[in-house]
């Protein structure tokens, strides 16, 4: 077990922790920042492996040299498994063990996709949308494929549009929202100029995508692999159509086991005041972990939460305009991409909804406590332990979060049995 | 006084549906409170290890003649109970565990439990990832493994199907005199009253006698993914008795269990003192440490989950199976510590015992609630 | 930094462009069975970014590593559900 010591530790390398970081630096304080990625960037910024100059890949690069020339130490494929105390965090690298001891914490862990179940949706070939976008951008080859791109809010057309720019023949881009609602977050844009808006606003009006809004996909047919995607609207019209791949994820969700772990308030994310600052002392959070917004919302907050764990309220104050703006955008999101009812009846008796496990509707959806589904059916008992299921099943069910136990993810058992207490006397 | 029923069975954990089984197929109308969804207290945290101990007498009799029990059913219980009848392998780390296990070997026999006493190399020819340089061992093949909580399920659905009733999650505030008072306000009454509760159960009771009787003895366990094959035998050190019958506040001991996923669950630490369910990260450690000196090939599988759970344990490691001495009509069913997943089945008889004055094969004095009474009976 | 490294999937040798995460080299490669769930269903990745664990593998000796999180190096060893 390796120790090491910093003032502020950043655990996530979007652009959440990266503004926190430089942020932190920026105020004289020695700052680490992990990921658990190889590379940084999180999910906006990954970086295009086979293309250095991609304008995130710049943005990314800038950052780095930034943080580098500031003194920060950034540690890659290194994710935080356990904590002694919430300044105290067990992190495993290349089957090292490290704990890391901290004066303040700023938990930037992000978000995930939500998949939610239905018919096929286990198929080779059937991806989240930005789950098909990092793969694209680490490699995987979509020139010529034809791609279908469903499920809700403006991901959905910007990664449409870098397929298309990677060779992919784009079939259909099924927005579950309607057309109504699409229309209104359109108008809405030009309260928020920003780099992120101009875009989006040009593809909703350039409407070179084939964009269909209220429908979404029912089935995903192949033999195993995907080879068509029958696709439904409110009207309960279908029609199948053939594709190659099929990208279809229903919006994000915060990723608060780790913050759970250390007894953060949480409730739609992470509960945060203006400054940052979570429930427990000396640990913030900023970015989609707080509630999903974008990635200016995500810098913004970065930005105060690096600012505050350094001691700088003032400055950190000062950004409060920003923030507020940046809020009011996701207030937006979530009530424009809103998901409909009728994605709850997509799921069939014998739909997988565990994924890791094999469990099928049937045996789930009957149960409203999520402990006894798990005991009873062992949904969620797999390594992912339920990061899929979970959230769909709260959908679904209603189901609230089970408690995050070490490691947060799996492991190998000889790296976990290297913990040692480091403080004596102490539970969590 | 009209009655709601014969037994009231507090408590839906393993021992309390194994009770209330028994009880129904008596005939006893029947019914089952639990505050929460059946088997989700000590039953859900533990292993599933049904295996015949030797710290004492009275144990010896109770694990003999739960497995013969659990044993009745090879064949007819369900595949949610996972029953795996992989036999237990007690591992001699040197010589002087050996000769534990030589005596252990005598003392089963003496039963009629079938041991057999293990070379070096017939050990690891038995378990091949464990490490070298051991004693020998002692296998113990008509010992098994189940899925507790699906085990409780199947006890419980054939209660229900006998004509048990198995009330929604309501919790029991008070118990005494036939009586069961709930949480919404009811009061059920009954002939008996058989409380389950674990380590609740003391709680329960008008008496404050035995309030310090059943203790929290905290236990961490951990699981891996999929590994088909890397053990055969649920896997226990010899030390493990000191372990479990020694007093230390915290010791931890090498234990591993096949699941039929594939998967190992390793175990065990034992604690006094604590009361939070949280995995702590320094006795997490230890235990894993003790579990790749002894199996090294376990270093690189991955852990995917661990918990702790709470043991309700008793000063003699012996259970509370009786009436309480100045109320006949609560029966006690509970602390059955790190055995009561065993136990249960051998708990039922003697409840079934005392409720109807039938002769038990097992004795039950040893198992009178009176003895744990805080100043004396009827205190 | 060359342009293409060496991995062998299952035995077989694949040509791919450095800097590729495994799983994006294996979709590539054909590979539609990364594992097989536990009722025998072949699976690949979903998330690409390391939620799923659908995209599980052995690399180098070392099971139910995934393979969307791990970028591709000369010589290295993946095997898929295939072999298993
Ligand atoms: C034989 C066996 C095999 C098993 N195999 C697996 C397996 O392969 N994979 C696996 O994942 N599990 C496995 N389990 C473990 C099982 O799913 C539970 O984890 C275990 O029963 C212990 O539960 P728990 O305390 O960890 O948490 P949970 O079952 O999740 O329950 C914890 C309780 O804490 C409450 N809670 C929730 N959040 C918090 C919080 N932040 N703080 C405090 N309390 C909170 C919940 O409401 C709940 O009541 C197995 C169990 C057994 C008995
Ligand atoms: C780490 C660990 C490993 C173990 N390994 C093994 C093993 O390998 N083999 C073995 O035989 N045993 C093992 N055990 C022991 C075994 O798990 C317990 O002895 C057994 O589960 C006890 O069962 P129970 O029914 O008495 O208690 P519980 O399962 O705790 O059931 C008590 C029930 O009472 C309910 N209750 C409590 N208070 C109230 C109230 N006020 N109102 C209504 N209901 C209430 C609870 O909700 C609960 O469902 C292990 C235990 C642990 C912790
Ligand atoms: S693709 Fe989901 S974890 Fe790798």
């Amino acid at each position: 077990m390796k120790r090491e010591r910093t003032e502020v530790l950043v655990v996530g390398g979007g652009p959440a922790g990266l503004a926190a970081a430089e942020a932190a630096a920026g105020a004289g304080r020695s700052v680490m920042l992990l990921d658990d990625n190889p590379r940084l960037g999180g999910q906006l910024w990954r970086a295009d492996v086979r293309d250095a100059q991609s304008p995130h890949g710049r943005e990314v690069d800038g950052r780095r040299r930034r943080l580098a020339a500031a003194g920060v130490v950034v540690r890659m494929a290194t994710t935080v498994i356990d904590a002694e105390a919430p300044t105290r965090l067990w992190a495993h690298c290349a089957d090292e063990l490290l704990h890391l001891h901290a004066d303040r914490v700023v938990l930037a862990s992000g978000a995930r996709e939500l998949l939610l179940p239905f018919p096929g949706w286990t198929r080779p070939g059937v991806f989240g949308v930005g789950g098909l976008q990092a793969l694209v951008k680490a490699g995987l080859d979509v020139d010529g494929r034809r791609v279908v791109v469903a499920g809700t809010g403006p991901l959905l057309l910007a990664v449409a549009s870098a397929l298309r720019r990677k060779g992919a023949k784009i079939v259909h881009v099924l927005e579950q929202t309607s057309r109504a609602r699409l229309a209104r977050f359109g108008l809405g844009l030009w309260r928020t100029p920003s780099k992120l808006t101009q875009g989006l606003s040009l593809m909703l009006r350039g409407g070179a995508l084939p964009l269909r809004a209220g429908a979404w996909p029912c089935e995903a047919h192949g033999d195993p692999t995907l080879r068509r995607v029958t696709v439904t609207d409110a009207r309960g019209s279908t029609s199948t159509i053939e594709c190659d791949l099929l990208a279809c994820g229903f919006g994000l969700v915060p990723q608060t086991r780790l913050a759970r772990l250390l007894s953060c308030e949480v409730d739609d994310g992470v509960v945060v005041d203006a400054l940052q600052r979570t429930s427990v002392p000396n640990v913030f959070a900023a970015g989609e972990l707080c509630g999903i917004g974008g990635h200016e919302k995500a810098l913004v907050e970065g930005q105060i939460a690096g600012l505050a764990a350094a001691g700088q309220l003032r400055s950190a104050r000062a950004l409060a305009g920003s923030r507020r703006r940046a809020l009011a955008f996701a207030r937006r999101l979530a009530r424009d991409f809103a998901l409909r009812d009728a994605l709850r009846r997509l799921v069939t008796d014998d739909t997988i909804v565990c994924r890791c496990e094999d469990v099928p509707w049937s045996h789930v959806r009957d149960h409203t406590d999520a402990r006894h589904t798990k005991l009873t059916t062992r949904c969620g008992m797999g390594p992912c332990q339920g990061r899929v299921c979970q959230p769909a099943l709260a959908y679904l069910l209603g189901h609230g979060p089970d408690r995050p136990r070490p490691p947060l993810r799996p492991v190998p058992l000889g790296v976990l049995a290297e913990l040692r207490t480091t403080i004596e006397g102490t539970a969590r | 006084m009209t009655l709601d029923c014969d037994v009231v069975v507090v408590g839906a954990g393993i021992v309390g549906a194994a009770c209330a089984l028994r009880l129904a197929e008596r005939g006893e109308a029947v019914v089952v409170v639990d505050r929460a969804s059946p088997a989700g207290g000590a039953t859900a945290a533990g292993m599933g290890h049904i295996v015949v101990m030797d710290g004492s007498e009275a144990q010896l009799d109770l694990t003999v003649s739960s497995r013969a029990l659990w044993r009745e059913h090879v064949g007819s219980m369900p595949d949610a109970v996972e029953y795996d009848p992989c036999g237990t392998l007690w591992i001699a780390t040197d010589e002087e565990e050996l000769a534990t296990a030589e005596v252990k070997r005598e003392v089963l026999r003496a039963r009629g439990v079938e041991a057999d006493l293990l070379t070096a190399a017939a050990v690891a020819e038995a378990e091949p990832g464990l490490c070298g340089g051991l004693a020998g061992g002692l296998r113990v093949p008509g010992d098994a493994v189940v899925y507790q909580p699906g085990a409780t399920r199947w006890l419980l659905q054939r209660a229900v199907q006998a004509g048990a009733q198995l009330r929604p999650p309501v919790a029991v505030e008070r118990v005494g005199d036939g009586r069961v008072a709930l949480r919404d306000g009811t009061t059920l009454r009954a002939r008996h009253v058989v409380v389950a509760a674990g380590g609740q159960t003391a709680a329960l009771l008008e008496t404050r006698a035995l309030d310090d009787a059943i203790r929290p003895r905290k236990g961490h366990l951990a699981i891996t993914s999929r590994a088909p094959g890397t053990c055969r035998h649920q896997l226990v050190e010899l030390g493990y008795g000191r372990s479990a019958h020694g007093h230390a506040a915290e010791s931890v001991a090498f234990n591993l269990q096949p699941r039929r996923t594939g998967q190992v669950l390793v175990g065990s630490s034992r604690q006094y003192g604590a009361t939070d369910a949280s995995v702590e990260p320094g006795v997490l450690g230890r235990m894993l440490r003790r579990a790749v000196a002894l199996m090294p090939a376990l270093a690189h599988l991955l852990i995917v989950r661990t918990w702790a759970g709470f043991r309700p344990a008793t000063s003699d490691g012996l259970p509370l199976v009786g009436p309480l001495p100045h109320d006949p009509t609560v029966v006690l069913a509970a602390g059955h510590e790190g055995l009561g997943i065993t136990t249960s089945m051998g708990t039922a008889a003697l409840v079934e015992a005392i409720i109807h004055g039938a002769p038990s094969s097992v004795a039950l004095a040893p198992f009178a609630p009176a003895r744990a009474m805080a100043g004396g009976v009827g205190a | 930094m060359p342009d293409h490294i060496c991995i062998r999937v299952d035995g077989v040798e694949h040509r791919v462009g450095a800097g590729t995460s495994v799983a994006a080299a294996l979709w590539n490669a054909g590979v539609r069975a990364f594992r097989v769930s536990p009722s025998g269903a072949p699976r690949a990745p979903a998330c690409g970014m390391g939620t799923c664990f659908e995209c599980r593998v052995t690399i180098d000796g070392r099971p139910d590593t995934l393979s969307c999180q791990t970028p591709c190096r000369e010589g290295m060893e993946v095997r898929t559900a295939h072999e298993a």
